[in-house]
């Protein structure tokens, strides 16, 4: 499985390397919508200060959803999903190598996003020991979710507009957890941040679970 | 001899639409077998279900001593499907694609530069993206593929579709050469003379099933005089 | 497997008995809700809504409840049988209804009680979660395809947006009492009921459970017949694309009837065997009974 899952995760990324979507079109992106929340608040330094972190994490949701979306929508080009089905490869391993390769991009554009947030709405960076762990047990949680939403609306003729419905809301708790991390990590949330970290790793675990055991299904039936 | 196909009655459905209704086929290992019928016949339709791509919801089917009804994922890494998709990532390279097919479907991957040496893809053409491909090169893209990983079923849907006179004769030799290996090939093809040259047995699919062989003709197979034996066993019907 | 044998509507002797009792039940829980039980000496006539509130919510997670059992039982090889599947999406149907249905008394409920149409109260957060993951749980299961196949995506669709319940009611909790230090007037510390309000409440779970029933039982009908049409049309769609082949030289066509028409008896002798693994060959053997 492990083989399988790095064989996938190289051929994605590579991929990645050859087109640069991430870093040339949803890197980008994620600017623009960090720009955009600027727009909406009016410029106000206290509200961004305090929203940053959501703000931030809202923008890795809506990146995450791109990124789910190319990542499968290669897969459906010119027959490959059903050269990937004939390889043979495990599905749990498939599912591995792409929650990987998403998960790298990812962490690209979190740092893009972050140092945005720092520039444009002067968020503090606070204990970054939590800020990272946060970044990580989302990202995989994040990750592993998108991968087994985006297979299973990969086959269908409305992926693009069924795939958001879908997968946001099953993000809230990711998008809830983290931000509450980082607001505690900043002071801005009474208690401590790391208690939010378990739920992140439980739903990363959850999700990572379910993937390796459904995605093979999901992937004929796709 | 186990037959490589065995199916009976075979039924598979594509949404709701029965692409096959009742399939009847043997297939013996070493043979070359041309099915042939009009355009939505189901002649893709089989080789998808052989290739375990298709469910087969309904009836007998064994490729290669796999029952597809139960679990037809057992039989993809032994069978070699060339579709009318190359199954190509536009954005790797050609010795990517390859190199990529042929490690996930647990092949060798030494027998990747001779397969692209074998199909002419030399020179800068390993390193080119496949998006800048011709059709054809990316059909050859494909074959490489094919015969790098060697498997033990070949699968060939319209082969011949888009290469030039070269290749083609290119690909019945690997055709014949991979026969001669103790490979079995079963292609659909229209290009009647050459795959009638090329073929042990025609089989006629027609209406999702297989029809009873129509004598074949001598024009048919005068270029060529090849054997063209209809196996009344194989292609009867109700 | 006559004509006669179909019912052309979704009603049965079931439907029927639990609507009848669903109708009296109704009519006295609106005689009890607005007549008889007194209004709240602190919020007036608003706590009628506790006759429809609480009930609505319970018969939400009911629901939803229903669908992730049904969709498991799908999913466990030995009990894989489409009638999980249809019992899963009429549920989830039937849930979703009785959602925004807890969300919108809820609503008109707060804005009286609170002066707010809307407040991040933890288990208001969680419901409304749950409808717009149930919401694409149900647009997922339109999408059409192999009904196997819908069938499986669909179940480990819930088993998905179930798995997470817990999850979501810690984030939500959590999330809440971080933010809100003043914990705002809420059913569970509702001033203690007695007398009618008691009793028409607990009516109201009573009379809404029926109401759930009856729906479902409608819901599962419609599903049924559906599946049935789609197995029908299997034989008559085999028939068919055999006879493409033939193209007139042999009737191979069922003989006779519009479609879908007298199904089994019109196959062709040599004609396809039944659906191993679908849902035809589990319909046949119930419309045989």
């Amino acid at each position: 499985m492990w083989r399988d899952a790095l064989l996938v995760a190289g051929k994605d990324l590579r991929v990645e390397a050859r087109s640069r979507v991430t870093t040339n079109q949803v890197a980008p992106y994620a600017l623009v919508v960090l720009l955009l929340f600027g727009f909406a608040f009016n410029q106000d330094r206290y509200v961004l200060t305090h929203v940053g972190p959501g703000l931030f994490w809202i923008a890795v949701l809506l990146c995450a959803l791109l990124a789910v979306q190319r990542s499968f929508s290669l897969e459906s080009a010119d027959g490959a999903r059903d050269g990937l089905r004939l390889s043979g490869l495990d599905g749990g391993g498939i599912f591995l190598g792409k929650a990987m390769a998403i998960a790298a991009q990812l962490a690209v554009l979190e740092v893009i996003l972050a140092l945005g947030v720092v520039v444009l709405f002067g968020t503090r960076m606070a204990d970054p020991l939590l800020l990272v762990v946060t970044c990580a047990l989302a990202t995989a949680g994040l990750a592993a979710a998108g991968t087994v939403y985006g297979v299973m609306a990969a086959g269908l003729r409305v992926r693009e507009t069924l795939l958001p419905l879908l997968l946001l809301p099953v993000l809230a708790p990711v998008l809830l957890g983290a931000t509450q991390a980082w607001l505690a990590a900043i002071g801005l949330a009474t208690g401590s941040g790391w208690r939010w970290l378990t739920l992140l790793a439980a739903f990363a675990a959850i999700y990572l679970t379910l993937g390796v055991l459904a995605f093979g299904t999901l992937l004929e039936e796709a | 001899m186990d037959p490589v196909i065995r199916l009976r009655s075979a039924v598979a459905l594509v949404g709701r639409f029965p692409v096959l209704a009742g399939v009847d086929l043997d297939v013996s290992p070493a043979e070359i077998v041309l099915l042939q019928g009009a355009n939505g016949a189901g002649k893709t339709s089989i080789l998808r279900a052989c290739a375990g791509l298709l469910r087969v919801v309904a009836g007998e089917a064994y490729v290669l001593g796999v029952d597809l009804t139960i679990d037809a994922r057992a039989v993809r890494r032994r069978v070699g499907l060339l579709g009318h998709a190359t199954a190509l990532y536009d954005d790797l390279t050609v010795v990517d694609n390859v190199t990529f097919a042929v490690r996930a479907s647990g092949a060798d991957r030494a027998g990747v530069a001779p397969a692209l040496a074998h199909l002419g893809l030399t020179g800068r053409l390993p390193q080119t993206r496949v998006a800048a491909l011709s059709a054809g090169q990316r059909r050859r893209v494909a074959l490489a593929t094919l015969v790098a990983r060697d498997p033990e079923l070949w699968l060939l849907d319209e082969p011949h579709a888009g290469l030039d006179a070269e290749h083609r004769d290119l690909l019945d030799e690997l055709i014949l050469a991979a026969v001669g290996r103790g490979r079995t090939v079963v292609l659909a093809s229209h290009e009647r003379h050459r795959a009638h040259a090329l073929a042990g047995r025609i089989v006629t699919v027609a209406g999702g099933a297989t029809a009873p062989a129509v004598p074949a003709t001598p024009g048919d197979t005068a270029s060529a005089g090849s054997p063209v034996v209809a196996d009344p066993e194989a292609t009867s019907v109700a | 497997m006559t004509l006669s044998s179909r019912r052309s509507s979704t009603s049965s002797r079931a439907t029927r008995i639990v609507g009848g009792f669903t109708l009296l039940g109704v009519v006295a829980l609106l005689v009890l809700g607005l007549v008889v039980s007194p209004p709240d000496p602190i919020q007036g006539e608003t706590v009628r809504l506790i006759y429809v509130h609480p009930a609505s919510a319970t018969m939400c997670y009911v629901g939803f409840g229903i669908c992730a059992l049904a969709s498991i039982a799908y999913l466990w090889p030995r009990t894989r049988n489409m009638r999980w599947d249809r019992l899963a999406g009429a549920s989830a149907e039937v849930g979703v209804a009785f959602c925004v249905a807890c969300l919108v008394s809820g609503s008109i409920w707060g804005r009286y009680s609170w002066g707010v149409w809307w407040t991040w109260d933890a288990r208001l957060t969680l419901t409304a979660l749950l409808l717009v993951v149930f919401l694409g749980y149900l647009a997922l299961r339109r999408t059409g395809g192999d009904p196997a196949g819908r069938a499986k995506r669909a179940a480990i669709t819930a088993l998905c947006c179930f798995i997470v319940v817990p999850i979501d009611h810690e984030a939500t909790n959590w999330w809440v009492t971080l933010h809100q230090k003043d914990t705002l007037f809420r059913i569970g510390k509702a001033p203690l009921i007695q007398g009618w309000q008691l009793g028409t409440m607990l009516l109201s779970f009573v009379v809404f459970a029926l109401l759930f029933t009856w729906m479902l039982l409608h819901r599962l009908s419609v599903e049924h017949m559906e599946a049935r049409l789609e197995d029908e049309g299997y034989v008559w769609a085999v028939a068919e694309r055999r006879a493409e082949g033939s193209a007139g030289d042999e009737a191979v066509l069922p003989a006779g009837g519009p479609r879908p028409g007298p199904v089994v008896t019109a196959v062709p002798a040599a004609g396809p065997p039944p659906l191993g693994t679908g849902t035809m060959s589990r319909t046949r053997r119930e419309e045989g009974r």
